[in-house]
C-alpha cells in the first residue's frame, strides 16, 4: 500500500479539498444568502409549554399589525397532508406501529416546547415578530410525559389521545431466536449485565435550517430553497405526502449546506409551510432558524435507555446476548426515526464478534419532546457502545485482558452471517488492533500511568472495537423491512465537447469533500486532470433522482453510480475512437487520456474523441449516438461495513472529577480510499462528536415541566478544539468491500460510532487505578458525574 | 430586538443626563445585554452606549498606589494593561474568548453581577472601591445577591480601584457550556490579611469565605484550608454540578489559587 502523499492525483491522492476555498474566504452560497425580489419573511410562534390543549387561537389583532401579509393557524392546514414518516416498523406481534398525525402548525394540542403553533408573514422580520406577540394564545396545560419509563406506566397521560398509548412499537429482533438467547443465557457460565443511558443530542451543525419558498403563478412552479442533505427526497415527500404538488412543478434546491450530521435530512414542517405560504401569499417566503429554535425544532438525535446483558462460557466464548431499549421518538415521528432504533441498530449488534445467538428488544415510546430521528451514526453507536461497554465490564468482572477478550471472540472468516440478519463481506478485525496497539503505544502505557499519578492523576486506558453498515440496500430487501423508499443513487456524467466533465450527482455534500473526491475517481478511470471534472448536486432540476447523503452511503452507492455511468462513457469513447483510429474497439485501450491501438503506436487524444462526438463529420452515425452523456443508477447489493479499534487515554483529577483526554487513536478499515486526507479529516469531525457524546453533550428536559433545559450553548456543552488531543489515525487496514466497483466502504460516522465506548471504558480503567470500584457512569461523563462516582466508590 | 434610540455621549455627565430619560438603559460592551435585547426580553426606549467617554477608559495607578480602570474599558486592554497587578490581568484574560474579551467592559460586568461572573470575585478580593457619578462604594457593600447591587437606577460605574495584593490569583474551575465560573475564587494577599473571595458558586452571588481567610492569614499555605468546608445548603445545584459538588468544588479550588498566588 502506498504511503499517504505518495499518490498525486487521482485515486488516492490527498488532492486539497477544492471547496474550501469558497467557503474559507465567505464565498459559500448558503441558503440564507439567497435573496429573492419581494420575499416576505415568517416567524413562527412557538409553544412554551410541553403539552397542553389549544383552546383557542386569536389572531385578529396581529393581523391589524403594520407588515403583515398574513397569518396561518394548524386551521389553515387541516386538508393538508401530515408530515409523514419513512419507516413502517412492524413490531413483534405482526403489527404496524403506531403512527401518529404529525401537523404542519399545531391543531388542538401542541405536544412539545417548539412546537410552531401560528406562522406569521410580513414585510420584515421584526414585524412578523411583533405580529406575533400580540397573537393570543389560549391554552390549558396538561402534565408532561419526559421520562420513558413513566411513559411506558399503565396509566401515563397519553401524548397523543387518538393511539392506544405512548408505545409507538415493541420490536424484537430476532423474535423467533428468543427462546434459544434465554435458554443460552440459563446455561451461561458467566453473564454480565449492565443498565445504560445512550444521551440525547442536539446536531448543531454550524448553519441553522433555513427555508424559502417561492411560487411562479406563470408556470404555476413551486421553488423550495431548503437546507438539505437530501433534495429529492425532500421533493418526494412534501410534493407527494404532504402537498400534494406534481414533482415536475416542484424544484427544491439545497446550495451550500453548512454541516447536516443527519439533522438536515429530515422533511420539517417549516419547508412545507414555506412553500405552500409562497402560493398562498404569491410572495416568496423566507425562514431562517435563529439558534435558540434550532435546539426545540431541529430533531435530536440518541436518547435510549438500555439494559444489555452478555452471556459467556467458561471459557470467555460469547454465547449469547440480549438487549431491553427504550427509544424515544419524541412527540411525533421525524422522517426515519423509527428505523434507527431498530434496522439500524438491532442488525449492528454482533458487533465485530461471533457471539451466535442475540435477540433484541427495543419499545419506542411516544413523549412530550422534540422528535428524535438520525444523527451521525444513527443506531450504529447505541449498538456499539452498548456492546463495548458489556465487553469491558466483562472483561472486568472476570479478571480478563479486555484486549484478549476482544481478539478470542472476534469474527475471523468471511463472508460472514450473523444471527441478526446481515452478512458481514470483508474485514480483518485482528489487523485493525493490531494497528491500534502500535499507533496506541500500548507498551508505554504504564509508563505515562506512573508519570500521572506522581501528578496525582488517575489515568486509564480504554479500547473498543466498532463494525457500522453504510450504505443500506438493497432497496428490494429494505422496502420488505418497511422502508417506504428506495436506497439506490444516480449520476449522470456528461462530457463536454472539448473534453471536460460535469457530474450530476443524486448525492449532497454538505462537508464531505465530494467535490473533490469524485472527480478524482473519474479522473483516475479516464486518464485525465481532476480540474477537468466538477461536480454538480443539490438541485432536482439538474440532477437525476438521487437519495442524497447520510449513513455514509454517498461514494459507496453514489460513487458507484458514477463508476457505471463513467464505464459506460469509456464504453462508448472507445467506439468513437476505434473509428478515428479505423480500428476495432475491442483492440482499443484508454491509458492517461489517450485511446491507442493496442500493439501499435496509433492514438488519439480523449479531447479529440469527446470533440468528435459533439461535432460527428468524422463519425460513425449509423452506428453510435452523437453525444457523450451517460446516467447510471446504482442499487447495492449488500451494505458495507467499515469496522476498526479506537483507543482512547484519559487523566482524571480525583479532586474535581475533570477528564482530560490525553491520547486517543483510531485504526480504521475503510476499503478503499479515494482521498486520506478527506478520510482524516472525516475521522477527526467524527471522534469530536462521539467525544462530545461521551464528555459533554446532554439535552436535558426538566422532568416536571417539559421544559428545555439545554437550550443554548450557555448550558449544552459542544465540544472545543482544547478539549481534544491530537488524534493519531489510520487507515493502512484495507479489506475492499467486494460488492461495489470501487472496493469502499464510507467514513463519515466511524468517528463518532467509534469513540464514546473508549472514552468510557478509559475513564473507568482511570477511576479503577485510582483504586475506586466504579462499574460505570452515564454520559456525559461531566466533571460533577464522575466526582459523584469517586466519592460513592 | 425592538426599536430603541441610540445616544453615544463624550462625558459622564452627558451621559447621566441621558439616562434620567424614561426607560433608558446603558450599554457597555454589549456582550450580556445586547443577546437580552435579541431575545426581547429587556424593551429600553433609550440605550447610551457608555463606549466613547474617554474619563471612563483605561488603566493608571491612584495615589494610593490603587490600580484605577476605567469603567468601560475592556477585558482584553485590562488583560494587556494590568501588569501591576497579575492576578487581575490574569482573570481578565480568561473571560469568555476574544470576542467577549475585546467588547465586554469591567463596568458592565460589575454591574451586571451574574453569579458566574469573575470580576465580582477579584473586585471582593481586592476589597476594590467602585466609583460611580454620584459616589464611592466599598465592594463589601456593593454586592446585594444574584444580578443584584447597591446601584441606584441610572447610577453608572466610572472606575473601579483595586487596591494591590501583595500576591494573588484567581482559579476558575469552568461550566463545561458557557465556561463561565462553575466555581472561581480569588485569593488576595494584603499586608494586613488575606481576603477569599467565591464565585459561581452560592445563591446568593459573589461572597467571602471568612473561615479560609482568618486560616490564609495565620499561614498563606493551602494546607491551612485543609479541614474546612463551606455548607452546601446555600450552593447553587444545577445541570452542571450538585450542591455539595459546589461546596467540594470551592475548598479544592481555593488551595490550588493559593498553591498558584504569585
Ligand atoms: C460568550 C460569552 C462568554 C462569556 N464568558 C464570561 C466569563 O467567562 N466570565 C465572565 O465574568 N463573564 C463572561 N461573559 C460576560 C462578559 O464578561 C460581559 O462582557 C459582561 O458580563 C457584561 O459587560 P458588558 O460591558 O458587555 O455589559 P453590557 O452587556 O453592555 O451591559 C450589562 C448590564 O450592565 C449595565 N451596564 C453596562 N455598563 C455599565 C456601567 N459602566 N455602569 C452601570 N451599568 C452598566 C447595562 O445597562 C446592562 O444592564 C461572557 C459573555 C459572553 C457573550
Amino acid at each position: 500500500m502506498p504511503k499517504d502523499g505518495e499518490i498525486k492525483s487521482g485515486i488516492g491522492a490527498s488532492s486539497k479539498r477544492r471547496e474550501d476555498v469558497r467557503f474559507l474566504t465567505g464565498n459559500g452560497n448558503y441558503t440564507d444568502d439567497i435573496n429573492i425580489r419581494g420575499q416576505a419573511y415568517v416567524f413562527f410562534l412557538r409553544s412554551d409549554i410541553a403539552h397542553g390543549t389549544l383552546n383557542s387561537v386569536d389572531t385578529s389583532a396581529a393581523a391589524a399589525m403594520p407588515g403583515v401579509v398574513q397569518i396561518f393557524t394548524g386551521a389553515d392546514f387541516e386538508a393538508v397532508g401530515g408530515i409523514p414518516c419513512g419507516w413502517l416498523v412492524t413490531d413483534k406481534h405482526g403489527e404496524p406501529m403506531q403512527e401518529p398525525k404529525h401537523p404542519v402548525l399545531a391543531h388542538g394540542k401542541v405536544r412539545h416546547v417548539g412546537e410552531p403553533i401560528a406562522a406569521v408573514v410580513a414585510d420584515s422580520l421584526e414585524q412578523a415578530r411583533d405580529a406575533a406577540e400580540a397573537i393570543e394564545v389560549d391554552s390549558s396545560e396538561l402534565p408532561a410525559v419526559i421520562n420513558m419509563k413513566d411513559a411506558f406506566k399503565e396509566g401515563a397521560t397519553k401524548v397523543h389521545d387518538d393511539l392506544t398509548s405512548n408505545l409507538c412499537y415493541d420490536w424484537g429482533f430476532v423474535e423467533e431466536n428468543k427462546g434459544a438467547v434465554d435458554e443460552a443465557f440459563k446455561n451461561a457460565h458467566h453473564v454480565t449485565t449492565l443498565e445504560l443511558v445512550n444521551n440525547r443530542l442536539v446536531a448543531n451543525p454550524m448553519e441553522p435550517r433555513v427555508a424559502i419558498g417561492d411560487y411562479a403563478r406563470s408556470d404555476e412552479q413551486h421553488t423550495l430553497y431548503t437546507t438539505s442533505q437530501n433534495p429529492h427526497v425532500i421533493r418526494l415527500l412534501m410534493g407527494a405526502f404532504v402537498l400534494g404538488i406534481p414533482e415536475h412543478k416542484l424544484r427544491v434546491i439545497s446550495p451550500d449546506v453548512g454541516g447536516g450530521f443527519g439533522t438536515k435530512i429530515f422533511h420539517y414542517q417549516e419547508e412545507a409551510f414555506c412553500t405552500f405560504a409562497a402560493k398562498a401569499c404569491n410572495r416568496p417566503v423566507k425562514w431562517t432558524s435563529s439558534r435558540s429554535e434550532a435546539f426545540m425544532s431541529d430533531a435530536h438525535g440518541r436518547d435510549h435507555v438500555t439494559t444489555i446483558q452478555l452471556a459467556l462460557d467458561k471459557d470467555n466464548n460469547f454465547t449469547a446476548l440480549r438487549t431491553d431499549t427504550l427509544a424515544n421518538m419524541g412527540a411525533y415521528l421525524s422522517t426515519f426515526a423509527s428505523s434507527v432504533p431498530t434496522w439500524l441498530h438491532g442488525t449492528l449488534m454482533a458487533g465485530n464478534y461471533k457471539t451466535p445467538l442475540i435477540y433484541v428488544n427495543v419499545k419506542a415510546m411516544f413523549t412530550n419532546t422534540v422528535p428524535v430521528d438520525a444523527y451521525r451514526g444513527a443506531g450504529r453507536p447505541e449498538a456499539t457502545y452498548q456492546i463495548e461497554r458489556v465487553i469491558d465490564m466483562a472483561a472486568r468482572e472476570l479478571g480478563a485482558d479486555p484486549v484478549a477478550l476482544r481478539r478470542q471472540n472476534y469474527v475471523t472468516e468471511f463472508p460472514y452471517a450473523t444471527p441478526v440478519a446481515v452478512e458481514y463481506d470483508t474485514g480483518d478485525y485482528h489487523a485493525t488492533m493490531d494497528k491500534l496497539e502500535e499507533i496506541g503505544d500500548f507498551t508505554g502505557f504504564e509508563a505515562r500511568r506512573k508519570e500521572s499519578e506522581a501528578k496525582g492523576k488517575w489515568r486509564g486506558l480504554g479500547i473498543n472495537n466498532y463494525i457500522e453498515a453504510c450504505g443500506i440496500a438493497p432497496s428490494n430487501l429494505v422496502g420488505q423491512l418497511g422502508a417506504r423508499a428506495g436506497l439506490y443513487d444516480a449520476a449522470t456524467v456528461r462530457v463536454n465537447a472539448t473534453g471536460s466533465i460535469s457530474v450530476m450527482v443524486g448525492a449532497h455534500s454538505h462537508g464531505q469533500g465530494h467535490e473533490t473526491a469524485f472527480p478524482q475517481v473519474v479522473a483516475d478511470m479516464i486518464g485525465i486532470d481532476e480540474s477537468q471534472i466538477d461536480i454538480v448536486h443539490g438541485d432536482t432540476s439538474k440532477i437525476p433522482f438521487g437519495m442524497g447523503t447520510y449513513g455514509s452511503r454517498s461514494l459507496a452507492v453514489c460513487g458507484s453510480a458514477m463508476v457505471r455511468a463513467t464505464e459506460k462513457i469509456i464504453a462508448k469513447a472507445k467506439k468513437i475512437a476505434a473509428h478515428l483510429l479505423e480500428a476495432s474497439d475491442t483492440d482499443i485501450e484508454l491509458k492517461d487520456g489517450m485511446f491507442s491501438v493496442a500493439g501499435t503506436d496509433k492514438s488519439v487524444a480523449w479531447g479529440d474523441v469527446t470533440l468528435a462526438a459533439y461535432v460527428p463529420h468524422n463519425y460513425p452515425l449509423e452506428e453510435i449516438e452523437p453525444g457523450l452523456e451517460e446516467t447510471a443508477f446504482y442499487d447495492p447489493s449488500n451494505f458495507t461495513y467499515p469496522a476498526g479499534a479506537y483507543a482512547c487515554e484519559v487523566e482524571v483529577d480525583p479532586d474535581t472529577g475533570k477528564v482530560t483526554i490525553e491520547r486517543f487513536s483510531a485504526a480504521d478499515d475503510f476499503g478503499n480510499v479515494i482521498n486520506p486526507m478527506i478520510v482524516s479529516g472525516q475521522v477527526h469531525g467524527g471522534i469530536a462528536q462521539g467525544v462530545g457524546q461521551a464528555l459533554l453533550e446532554g439535552c436535558s428536559y426538566d422532568e416536571e415541566s417539559g421544559q428545555l433545559l439545554t437550550g443554548s450553548y450557555m448550558d449544552y456543552a459542544m465540544p472545543r478544539a482544547d478539549d481534544l488531543p491530537f488524534y493519531s489515525v489510520d487507515h493502512s487496514c484495507q479489506t475492499p468491500c467486494t460488492h461495489n466497483p470501487l472496493g469502499v466502504k464510507g467514513c463519515g460516522e466511524a468517528g463518532a460510532i467509534g469513540s464514546p465506548p473508549s472514552v468510557v471504558n478509559a475513564v473507568i480503567d482511570a477511576l479503577h487505578s485510582g483504586g475506586k470500584e466504579v462499574a460505570h457512569i452515564d454520559m456525559p461523563l461531566t466533571p460533577d458525574r464522575v466526582w459523584n462516582a469517586i466519592n460513592n466508590a | 430586538m425592538y426599536n430603541f434610540e441610540f445616544e453615544k455621549p463624550s462625558s459622564i455627565a452627558d451621559a447621566v443626563a441621558a439616562l434620567g430619560g424614561d426607560e433608558a438603559q446603558a450599554l457597555g460592551g454589549g456582550q450580556t445585554l445586547i443577546p437580552t435585547l435579541k431575545q426581547r426580553l429587556a424593551s429600553p426606549t433609550t440605550l447610551v452606549s457608555l463606549s466613547n467617554i474617554p474619563e471612563m477608559q483605561g488603566i493608571c495607578t491612584g495615589d494610593d498606589g490603587a490600580l484605577c480602570i476605567g469603567g468601560s474599558t475592556t477585558h482584553g486592554a485590562v488583560a494587556s494593561g494590568a501588569g501591576a497587578y497579575l492576578g487581575l490581568a490574569a482573570l481578565a484574560g480568561h473571560i469568555g474568548d476574544p470576542a467577549v474579551r475585546n467588547r465586554g467592559t469591567i463596568g458592565g460586568s460589575l454591574a451586571n453581577n451574574d453569579p458566574s461572573a469573575c470580576y465580582p470575585a477579584a473586585a471582593l478580593a481586592s476589597g476594590a472601591t467602585l466609583v460611580t457619578n454620584t459616589r464611592e462604594i466599598a465592594a463589601d457593600d456593593y454586592f446585594l445577591g444574584m444580578f443584584e447591587t447597591a446601584l441606584e437606577e441610572g447610577e453608572i460605574v466610572t472606575e473601579v480601584r483595586f487596591p494591590i495584593p501583595e500576591v494573588s490569583h484567581y482559579e476558575k474551575f469552568v461550566q463545561p457550556a458557557s465556561r463561565f465560573a462553575l466555581v472561581g475564587v480569588m485569593v488576595a494577599k494584603f499586608a494586613d490579611g488575606v481576603r477569599v473571595a467565591i464565585t459561581g458558586a452560592s445563591e446568593e452571588g459573589v461572597f467571602r469565605w471568612a473561615e479560609a481567610e482568618a486560616a490564609l492569614s495565620a499561614n498563606f499555605s493551602s494546607d491551612a484550608l485543609d479541614g474546612l468546608t463551606l455548607d452546601a445548603d446555600n450552593m447553587i445545584g444545577d445541570l452542571h454540578g450538585s450542591k455539595e459538588y459546589r461546596a467540594h468544588l470551592c475548598g479544592v479550588i481555593a488551595k490550588r489559587a493559593v498553591a498558584k498566588a504569585a
